[in-house]
């Protein structure tokens, strides 16, 4: 009982949260985005396109690198942290759509992509990936809800025999996730791809014709990094304890994937003949070293010491710099480094942050009743009991 | 052949008499841009007015005063949608909402619109503008008169213009013609004529007797800036094609290894 207590203080914070967002999102649809937003013609794409839609997505890569790692190259060792990854991937996914519900002038026209297909727009792709991967993602977790449905004592429930569409997706489900990786790629470079269209509005220190592979490639370094840090906060709150093999495990990967994203970088840069702007484009320089160094250099130094592999606060912290480093990049390229119409000056009204944090407290909220009712971390037992 | 407006600078006289007309022919005209009617209005030190351009201002006079080789020069430039020949707006709309005509106007549909903004966003000369303070909002930019070109009417601003500072014409003669004004007399023109290159050309032409940097035009190469996105789009489809594939070529070998592994350890078991 001593443990609910905190919890429920959590949880009351979290839901306060959520009404005040959903109270500002009514605020909106009767008064328009003007009326909540400092977005403008100037800055028509805001906190809400660079944090849920680039942060989002790019946070939401567990899913698909650590699917792909235990089912494609069945590095069996990784199986605890699938579900909790394809979970946080779905809910990624799921807030993404609902903060484009809230961005897009009128999303009762949301329909209107799948009708109207402009296939050289990169935002197409972008708008085509969601929706097919959110349907993705929700059959790959699906299993996690069949079996806590099997489990459950409910009236009607109880009478359906859950392991029936339990058993269809578990036979579809190396299909779906070579499909989740195949979209992931898709969408991860798409949204690199989206600013492809603006050669002369987004800094030269990161406007490149390669964008669309460094953004897959930094999604997945930044895929494992999510997954030990939401492990390492759910273990925490749930008490549940992750092996640290598998911790360390996911940590060693890592600065292989970053110091390829490095490389990237600097050789593009040079390849282009503007290496020399890392010195003198002040302020903008600032930004990309502050980017690289807490997003790159530092975690493939850390990460690379056995010493801090092998402790849990060690792998956390370094991860935390992975995840805070590609925020730092998601924010440079969609706003701090994307040039504005003359004129125009833009800090995110309170009302946009309201909306942002009450979709991620929407999202924590979900977390905690999945860890509460379904089986995230056991369900080795019910695969055997199938089998 | 493609219609275009070409704008020279050295005939403009200010009256802003296109800013009205396009109003009023475009019915804007009940946001005339005064504090009593609530629409950002300020006295930016000359006629200038309205400061920018807005979901209900689709054309505006720009006035500029700056010394150019010595000599005192008082500027007034046409902004408005530039109808590019590759326009970014067009290449990124998801639904296709904007298109580029045959004739050379870019027009939107609002039938196909759902407000993402990105055509605000990829847009070169920062026009397309939104209605923020709508509910139900749309894209708003000048439409070329379309509907006027089509009934074989010239563009209301065109039509309104008193000096001929603006004139209608198919794109390859006007840029002739501009040639041949900066020929005849090169003292009053710099030898540049905006839109002719500009990411790959545009519909409307300018000619103006200082540099266009100095009157906040954006510098910009004669490569369209949808190059690059074109070319990752193209990627598309193979590299689906591809990550499945290797994807799939993983998963089998992966398993077969497995399955050795496996044979090889009950076959050990069996033995002993």
């Amino acid at each position: 009982m001593q443990r609910r207590h905190p919890f429920s203080i959590g949880t009351s914070i979290l839901s306060i949260l959520v009404i005040l967002g959903l109270a500002v999102m009514i605020y909106r649809f009767v008064n328009g985005l003007g009326a909540i937003s400092n977005l403008s013609d100037g800055r028509p794409w805001g906190l809400w396109i660079s944090f849920d839609l680039y942060c989002g997505v790019a946070l939401a890569a567990g899913g698909f690198t650590l699917a792909g790692a235990v089912y494609i190259f069945r590095l069996e060792k990784y199986h605890p942290v699938v579900r909790p990854a394809i979970l946080t991937a779905f809910l990624g996914y799921t807030l993404v759509i609902l903060a484009l519900l809230v961005d897009l002038g009128q999303p009762w026209y949301i329909w209107h992509i799948i009708i109207n297909w402009n296939v050289h727009s990169p935002l197409f792709e972008v708008g085509m990936c969601v929706m097919t991967y959110t349907v993705v993602l929700a059959l790959e977790f699906s299993p996690a809800v069949f079996e806590g449905l099997n489990r459950s004592n409910l009236p009607v429930v109880r009478d359906i025999n859950w392991r029936v569409p339990w058993g269809v997706i578990r036979a579809i489900q190396i299909p779906l996730v070579i499909a989740g990786v195949v979209l992931s790629t898709l969408h991860q470079s798409s949204l690199g791809s989206m600013l492809l269209m603006m050669p002369t509005t987004l800094h030269a220190l990161w406007y490149s014709p390669i964008l669309p592979i460094l953004f897959l490639v930094s999604a997945i370094a930044v895929g494992p990094a999510m997954v030990i840090f939401e492990s390492t906060l759910s273990n925490r709150v749930f008490g549940h304890r992750l092996e640290t093999d598998i911790l360390s495990g996911l940590a060693k990967i890592v600065p292989y994937i970053l110091g390829l994203f490095l490389l990237l970088k600097f050789f593009e840069l040079m390849a282009v003949g503007e290496i020399g702007l890392i010195f003198t484009a002040y302020p903008y320089n600032l930004l990309w070293w502050g980017e690289i160094i807490i997003g790159s250099v530092l975690p493939i130094i850390l990460f690379s010491i056995p010493d801090i592999r092998q402790s849990r606060k060690g792998v956390f912290w370094t991860s935390v710099l992975v995840i805070m480093g590609l925020i730092f990049n998601r924010f440079n390229v969609s706003m701090l480094a994307l040039g504005m119409r003359p004129g125009y000056v833009y800090f995110p009204h309170w009302m946009e942050f309201a909306i942002s944090i009450g979709l991620v407290a929407d999202a924590l909220l979900v977390v905690w009743l999945a860890y509460r009712f379904l089986p995230i971390i056991q369900h080795e037992e019910m695969a055997e009991v199938k089998a | 052949m493609t219609v275009a407006v070409l704008f020279d600078a050295n005939r403009c006289i200010g009256c802003r008499g296109c800013q009205v007309a396009c109003k009023q022919w475009n019915e804007n005209d009940e946001a005339i841009p005064t504090e009593e009617n609530g629409v950002d209005s300020k006295n930016l030190g000359s006629n200038e007015n309205p400061p920018r351009l807005s979901a209900h201002t689709w054309t505006r006079i720009r006035f500029t005063e700056l010394e150019y080789n010595g000599k005192f020069h008082w500027v007034f430039t046409k902004v408005q949608c530039m109808h590019c020949e590759h326009p970014a707006c067009v290449a990124a709309c998801p639904v296709g909402a904007l298109t580029k005509t045959a004739e050379g106007p870019v027009i939107y549909d609002d039938n196909k619109c759902f407000g993402c903004r990105y055509c605000m966003v990829a847009c070169p000369f920062g026009i397309p503008s939104f209605e923020w303070e709508d509910p139900l909002p749309w894209i708003r930019k000048c439409t070329f008169c379309m509907e006027r070109l089509n009934e074989g009417l010239e563009p209301s601003c065109v039509k309104t213009c008193p000096t001929n500072a603006l004139e209608l014409g198919e794109r390859e003669e006007l840029i002739q013609k501009a040639r041949e004004r900066i020929a005849k007399a090169p003292d009053k023109y710099v030898d540049h004529i905006y839109g002719e290159k500009e990411v790959g050309g545009t519909s409307w032409l300018y000619l103006s007797p200082v540099p266009f940097k100095e009157l906040g035009f954006p510098e910009l190469d004669s490569e369209p800036v949808t190059v690059d996105a074109e070319r990752a789009m193209g990627a598309v489809a193979p590299v689906l094609l591809g990550v499945a594939a290797t994807m799939a070529g993983i998963y089998w070998l992966c398993k077969r290894r497995e399955k050795i592994s496996q044979d090889k350890s009950t076959k050990k078991e069996t033995l002993k």
